[in-house]
Parts: structure tokens; sequence; C-alpha cells
């Protein structure tokens, strides 16, 4: 019994969502493989070869397979997947994008977001909004699953050294193709892999007063995030946006300024190991699940936490 | 063109859920449904492209208990301008869905079909991409813009870095994020006349369509509650409490 594990990139460097990918794979048991697919890839198959306890890396290098379009992506990978009893990837845009396709292609039902390994076939995984948790048994001979990066500890980066062997595939299947690409800028750490998160809502009235946010932010080492209002509200670019609907995120320390504490933004941050609230309603649904609340107005606040941290 | 919607009939987005007693799953009695809240995004999105003149038919497609027509109702006040309930009473997966959905595409031949990108029941966000899959359709997912252009669509989708946009040939599949449009309300002479429009009712047997699940749910728990939080009075006080109690920072 082996595992495919689908390595997450963009092409330049190897996302540290492959990292916890592995590490439900290991959870599971057995011999992992991980395919790397894209255009000019080749480094990025040496990166996954040293991750710990990989022992074989499948590189599939071709132009059609550069964006991870899943029309091309999921014919390779269901047609590797033959070989395996459990294919994962990471629950990110990427991932969630061609995985379910290539559980169609092989028939088989998928298990979305996994957060904990109870056997070989049984998982847990959130439903409703994180409002309750799924414990789920798949009989299907091979196991289509999505992992949710902050449900498991990364394995290490290095001490591995696994056998690299080019694969490939159908390439282009010739209905759909790339137009461009907008990413933000950010010099901040990724909102998903950052130990502390410092996130605001429409309490912060515009994107302007946000630069209150990024300068304690900047402090702590923190990311920003975003409720769906802020982002809704213009205030900040989409990928910000912490949620149901946006990122899950588990940091250490998640600061709230001006959100109330809607369900869909509990959903993304309520396994975060500690929350502090700052709103100036005392009776916002926030403060139920915060370990420090302060009652008070953040733009008085802030400033004043920005000089005490 | 024509266009297929689907919309699903869930428990409304802003009711708290409750974990039933014995674990079997979560209490849906007596509770409110409605609508899929990506589902009413996709059913805006094509009545906006028929508007514009792109589409000339729409037709909504839900998969559910008898119940769901209901939110078809919702969807023809909406715009669409017919009907198809495929009725079961049992839960399905998103692959049975799919494998339905297939049948349906086969027998109406849309041009394009248009999803939300997940369900805030189940939360599984994979529909969409197994129809992609059963018909040999291109997918674009995570949709923030849609634009028909000639016999292709350009898509502009949400990924995890910021936008990107892809071009796919119709027939195609697109599912709606939350930032592809705001949602009209039905107006109540609408609700009236949506009464009057067709609504056909299949069975998954008349579609030639056998559901089967390889997946059990074996219990449905309550997340771990987190423990009561204090109040601090200062900013002095919080962040000595997170230095020195949570030591987190």
């Amino acid at each position: 019994m082996a595992i495919l594990v689908i390595a997450e990139h963009n092409n330049a460097v190897l996302a540290a969502a492959t990292l916890n990918t592995v590490a439900a794979a290991k959870a599971i048991g057995g011999d992992i493989h991980v395919l790397v697919a894209g255009a000019g890839c080749g480094a990025i198959g040496e990166a996954a070869a040293k991750i710990e306890g990989v022992s074989k890396v499948l590189v599939a290098d071709d132009a059609a397979y550069g964006h991870q379009l899943p029309e091309n992506v999921a014919p390779l990978i269901a047609g590797l997947a033959k070989d395996y009893s459990h294919v994962l990837a990471a629950a990110t845009t990427n991932g969630k994008n061609f995985m379910p396709r290539v559980a169609a292609q092989l028939d088989v039902d998928q298990l979305s977001e996994i957060i904990a390994v109870e056997s070989a076939d049984t998982f847990k995984r959130p439903i409703y909004a994180g409002n309750a948790i799924a414990t789920v048994q798949s009989s299907a001979p091979i196991k289509v699953i999505t992992v949710r990066a902050t449900g498991f500890d990364p394995v290490n980066a290095e001490g591995g050294s696994a056998s690299v062997e080019q694969v490939s595939g159908s390439g282009d299947a010739g209905v759909s193709s790339f137009v461009g690409e907008e990413l933000a800028k950010s010099d901040r750490p990724e909102l998903t892999a950052a130990k502390i998160v410092v996130s605001g809502g429409r309490g912060m009235q515009n994107g302007e007063n946000f630069k209150h946010l990024y300068s304690l932010a900047d402090k702590l080492g923190a990311a920003v995030g975003a409720s769906r209002a802020a982002v809704d509200a213009g205030f900040v670019p989409n990928d910000m946006q912490v949620g149901q609907t946006g990122k899950i995120v588990a940091p250490q320390l998640y600061i709230a300024v001006g959100i109330s504490g809607a369900i869909q933004h509990l959903a993304g941050m309520k396994d975060s190991k500690v929350i502090v609230a700052i709103n100036k309603d005392e009776e916002a649904p926030i403060f139920q699940v915060a370990d420090y609340g302060l009652v008070g107005d953040l733009f008085e606040i802030l400033p004043a936490l920005e000089e005490l941290v | 063109m024509k266009i297929l919607v689907a919309v699903k009939r869930v428990v409304d987005y802003n009711v708290k859920v409750r974990v039933k007693a014995d674990n079997s799953g979560v209490d849906l009695a007596n509770v409110k449904m409605s609508m899929n809240p990506f589902c009413e995004i996709a059913v805006e999105e094509a009545v906006r492209l028929k508007e514009k003149g792109v589409a000339s038919e729409i037709v909504v497609v839900s998969i559910g208990p008898t119940a769901a027509q209901e939110q078809l109702r919702t969807a023809l006040a909406l715009g669409a301008d017919r009907g198809v309930l495929v009725e079961s009473s049992e839960e399905l997966n998103s692959l049975a869905v799919a494998k339905l959905l297939k049948a349906v595409v086969d027998k109406e031949q849309p041009q394009l079909v248009i999803l939300g990108k997940q369900a805030i029941d189940s939360d599984n966000n994979q529909t969409g991409q197994m129809l992609g899959a059963l018909t040999g359709f291109a997918q674009g997912t995570f949709a923030s813009k849609v634009e028909v252009e000639g016999d292709k669509v350009k898509v502009e989708r949400e990924i995890d870095g910021g936008a990107q946009t892809v071009l796919l040939n119709l027939p195609a599949i697109v599912t709606t994020d939350l930032r592809l449009n705001e949602p009209r309300y039905a107006s109540l002479p609408n609700i009236m006349k949506a009464k009057k429009k067709p609504l056909e009712v299949v069975t998954p047997d008349a579609l030639g369509v056998t559901v089967t699940s390889t997946v059990k749910t074996l219990k449905v728990e309550a997340p771990a509650a987190r423990s009561a939080g204090i109040k601090v009075k200062s900013v002095a006080e919080l962040v000595e409490k997170l230095k020195n109690e949570a030591k987190v920072i």
C-alpha cells in the first residue's frame, strides 16, 4: 500500500502545505510518493525529494501542467492513482480545484478537508462551517482526500533522500487555457502559516485604517487577515479573508479587531491556540470564543497595544 | 444559449446547528431551510447573462427531497424559466449528485452549467469539478467574473494568492465564489408568477442513475468547546497576560 501526495507549488517554491499533507500521509501509514506536476519544475522535484519520509518523487514536467489546470492535471493524477491506495492533496484552491475531478474520473467519492486520521479508512472532517465534526469511513478502492493543513503538524522539509523519477501524462486536454494571474504582493508571513495573525473587520471603517493593523503586525511578525465584511467593503483584497469561504488558520495567537464573530468567520479561526478580541460591543459573539477580550475603541487600543508589545 | 443552474436546499446560513445527542448527525427538525448562498449567486449570474442577451433559457435543477421544490420556486421567482427536481429522500454524496446532474446535462444540452462552489452543510466543494470530469467539460471554479466571448467563456477565479484568469471552451462549468455578484431579492409579483412556471419532477431511476456511496458517516460530534475566556480591563493587562500567562508573544 502506497500513498500518493500531490505537491503544492507555484513552479518556484514548494508550498509549506505539502509538508502538512505528507504528515497526514504518514499518519495513514505506508510508502509515501510525491507527484510534482508543473512546467520547469525540476527544482521542486529536488526539494520534494528532501522531505522527511518521502520514498519516491514523480516529476511530470510539461508546459500543459504549468498552471495546474484541472482539465490537464486530473487525467495525469487519475492515471497514476491506480497504483495507490490513497491520493492526497492539500485543501488549497489548487487541490480543491483538481482533486474532485480526479475522484470522479476514478469513480470514487472524495473526502474533503480532513483534520484527523483515525485509521487508513476512517477520517475526521468538519461540516456545517466547523459546527460539527463528522467521523467518516470510506470503502472506496482508492481514497481521494484533501487535507486541511492546519489539522496536521508539518514534517521536516529536510532529511529525506527520495529517488526522483520522470513521468508523463496525456498533456493538454485542449479545452482550457491560462490567460493571466494577478497576485497580491505582501512582505508579511503567509496567512495560513503565520504564528500570529492580526485580523480586521468592518469595525476598521475603511482600508486606510488597516495601516494600524499592518504596523502592529510588523512589530509582532504577524500576518494580517480580514473578515468577509472587510473584504466585501473593499478595505482589503479577498485573499486576506479568513473564514468558511476564505482561508482556514490556526495560529498561536489570533487577534480579532472590530470583528463581530459570525459563525462563517469563526469557522476559519476557532482552532487558534489563543484568541484575543478587541471590540467596542461587549455583546459581540466573538467574546464567546476569545480567551482575552478587551472592550473599547480600537483606534485607541491599537496604538497603545503597538507601543506595549 | 441555454444555461443550467444547480441549486441545493440547505439549512439557513444564519442557523447555529446542533449535533444530535446520539451523535448520528445534525438536528435538522424544525430548522429554517433556504437555498445555499452560493447557489443564489449562481442563479443571479445566469439571470444577468439572460438580461445581457447571452442566455436564452435558464433551467434550474435541484436534487433532493420533495421540499426542495421551494428552492426551485425561489429560483424561478428570481428569473429562471423552468425547474427540474430529481427527487431523492436519501442523503446523496457529491459524486452521486454529479452523476445525476450529468444525466440532466445529457438531456438538456446546456452550453453553460453554473453551480455554487460549495454547499454550506457538507462543505465538500466537489460537485462542479466532478461534473466536469463526467462531462469532459472545462471548469472555472471559484469564479469572481464570467464573460462569454463567442464559443468560449473567460472566467476570473479566486485563488490563494490573488486572482487567476482562464479561458474555457463551451460547453463549460462554472462554480461561483462570493464576490461574483450580489443576488437580488424575489419580488412578490415574481413569486406569484413563479408558481405558474413549469417544474418537472423525475426520479434517479428515470434518469438511469443508481446512487451508491462508499462513504459512511460513523458519528457526528460537536467540536471541542473553547473554555470561557476573560475580559481584561486595559491594554497593559492584555499584553501582560499574553506575555506571562499565554506566553504567545
